[in-house]
């Protein structure tokens, strides 16, 4: 369990994050929503542990996560977010390699080589191993970035959980591939060690995704829960200043959102 | 990416050149040692003889620590531009742009200018004191100016800005020097803007092998650290690294290096910057290799660069300056035009 008490961040004199309390459950996986300027990546980065609070605190559920320093933290819990740039030419299996970082000294072992392999195979990357990561399109790039993100905390530990977090990272992906996405991270998450907490923009693949979903609003929690509880037309048209209208697939009995 | 050669071949390679390069460096100059005259002298000065021919005495005195701070201070810059071009993610970065050559540089004109009036000096070390201290002043000047409030962190974009001020500022100091100098002062100004190795002696080269050796080593051991850099602070942050920390270790290397290297010889352009950039052609951007790679290119290099500048119009003899640059900028050139690079 990850819990978030009272969490504020200020930036320039305002409240990004403005009061936020919340529990995430392992084995779920969570989406935060909400309108631009709302607080969610730095809410994210705040959870990740790459930022801290102004008041408040995020509790990892560990004996001794108190005492976690960065690299111990780094094995435990892994952040992906938008569109990265690398500085020089590498090859892609050298950037995957980089998410064992935190697991070695000196040179890689044969354990990180095999979930370097691993992760590879899982984000659909491994016959890009060689390639310049310069030259990959967008969405390749944020699939390597997925399995360098994966190879951190590829697998379980006997002393605590695995933590996952995604900053808006469907940016670069065509429709394909934010499915293609969206499935792995859910399936990954669904491991009852692992937390996972992700921001998106696209209700619809947060309706069909999240096993909960959290709508934020200038800093502060609108509703938390399921998407019937959270995505209700009163709840939208206060955080997004939309009207929306719900409308069911026949085929599979979805619901979809659609908006004036 | 086409299949490379591995680290420890290209690494053996770079060592056997720096070696050939070094055995002509002693060999060749203003004037030609023998094989009898170089084998003499040492064996001569390591036995306490005291019969050695002047052009022996010369050989060890003059020429092998020349050759061996060449190749030093070539290691120094060498590995400074590769801390410096992971450290901002740029590879058109340098050593000198945090302002450490120009505050050395305004450092030295400041000795050559007031250096008669000091009531207390060191003696043959007042030169290469003022130009460290003005080193290091002026690139911690640039990064405690470039620290920003709200982050805790310096900003990159900040610091390349602060660096070109100071840079600046430090060059209009060295103008104003000039301007008010004496005669032979200004010259000796304008020598030192332009590297000189002829200042060479044991010491110089004890205490720049101090610094070669201690730098390059620490460098290693922050390699991993600098690689995750590349990916952007963030992301380094989230594989566990104190970036913050880091920065400040890393610049703390790269000022011990340079200043030092910079208060022997002056100013040496170019090395610092392109020596990185051949390497990572070579064999990509993994600073474990780049770190040792640029340690021996470097040297390799700018001992190439000093012979050309004793034999190219010999007897006379050229700043070492100029041969860097004449030969780096076509190189450099050459190099931007063949690789993309994101800037």
């Amino acid at each position: 369990m990850l819990t978030a008490i009272n969490l504020v961040y200020k930036a320039g004199g305002r409240a990004l994050v403005d009061g936020v309390s919340a529990t995430f459950e392992p084995g779920q996986f969570h989406l935060i929503v909400g309108p631009n300027g709302a607080g969610k990546s730095t809410l994210v980065k705040l959870l990740a542990r790459l930022l801290q609070p102004h008041a408040g605190s995020v509790v990892y559920e560990a004996a001794d996560a108190k005492r976690w320093n960065e690299r111990e933290l780094a094995r435990r819990r892994a952040t992906l977010s938008q569109a990265i740039d690398v500085a020089f030419p590498i090859p892609v299996r050298e950037l995957v390699m980089m998410g064992r970082y935190p697991h070695f000294r000196g040179r890689p072992g044969p354990l990180d080589e095999a979930v370097c392999d691993d992760v590879m195979g899982y984000a659909d990357v491994a016959e890009l191993a060689e390639r310049d990561y310069a030259t990959l399109s967008g969405g390749e790039q944020q699939r390597v970035n997925f399995a360098r993100v994966l190879a951190q905390i590829w697998k379980p530990l006997e002393d605590s959980r695995r933590y996952l977090f995604l900053d808006e990272p469907l940016t670069f992906l065509d429709i394909r591939h934010q499915i293609d996405f969206m499935k792995k991270v859910r399936e990954f998450a669904s491991q009852p060690d692992v937390v996972a907490v992700g921001v998106v923009h696209d209700l619809n693949l947060a309706i069909r995704f999240a096993d909960r979903l959290i709508l934020l609003h200038q800093g502060r929690i609108l509703a938390d829960g399921n998407a019937a509880h959270v995505l209700t037309a009163g709840n939208l048209s206060r955080a997004f200043d939309v009207n929306p209208a719900f409308i069911t697939n026949q085929a599979d009995g979805r619901v979809y959102i659609s908006y004036d | 990416m086409k299949s490379q050669p591995s680290d420890r071949v290209v690494l053996v390679v770079l060592f056997v050149l720096m070696i050939l390069t070094t055995a002509a460096s002693i060999r060749f100059g203003a004037m030609d040692f023998s094989a009898h005259d170089m084998l003499t002298s040492v064996s001569g000065t390591l036995s306490g003889a005291t019969d050695l021919t002047l052009d022996q005495r010369i050989f060890i005195r003059l020429r092998v620590p020349r050759a061996l701070l060449c190749l030093l201070v070539g290691a120094c810059l060498g590995v400074g531009g590769t801390l410096m071009q992971a450290l901002f993610r740029n590879p058109i970065v340098e050593p000198g742009l945090v302002g450490t050559s120009s505050g050395a540089a305004f450092g030295a004109a400041l000795f050559y200018v007031f250096g008669a009036m000091l009531k207390i000096n060191f003696g043959e070390w007042t030169l290469p004191l003022a130009a460290c201290g003005g080193g290091v002043i002026s690139t911690y000047l640039v990064f405690a100016l470039a620290q920003t409030k709200r982050e805790g962190r310096s900003s990159i974009m900040l610091l390349l800005l602060t660096g070109l001020a100071i840079n600046a500022l430090c060059m209009s100091g060295i103008g104003f020097l000039s301007y008010i100098a004496r005669d032979p002062q200004a010259r000796s100004i304008i020598y030192w803007n332009l590297g000189t190795l002829s200042g060479a002696n044991w010491r110089s080269v004890a205490i720049v092998g101090v610094a070669t050796i201690a730098g390059t080593l620490m460098s290693l051991s922050y390699a991993k650290p600098l690689n995750a850099l590349m990916i952007g602070d963030n992301e380094a942050l989230a594989l566990g690294i104190n970036v913050g920390r880091l920065k400040w270790i890393v610049l703390t290397i790269n000022v011990l290096m340079v200043a030092v290297a910079t208060a022997f010889t002056g100013v040496i352009s170019f090395v610092g910057l392109i020596v990185p950039h051949i390497l990572r052609i070579i064999r990509g951007p993994d600073n474990r290799f780049l770190i040792l790679g640029s340690a021996l290119l470097g040297g390799t290099l700018l001992s190439l660069a000093d012979l050309i500048a004793r034999v190219a119009f010999r007897p006379a003899e050229l700043p070492i300056g100029i041969v860097t640059s004449v030969v780096g900028v076509p190189v450099f050139l050459t190099l931007l035009r063949q690789r993309r690079y994101m800037f």
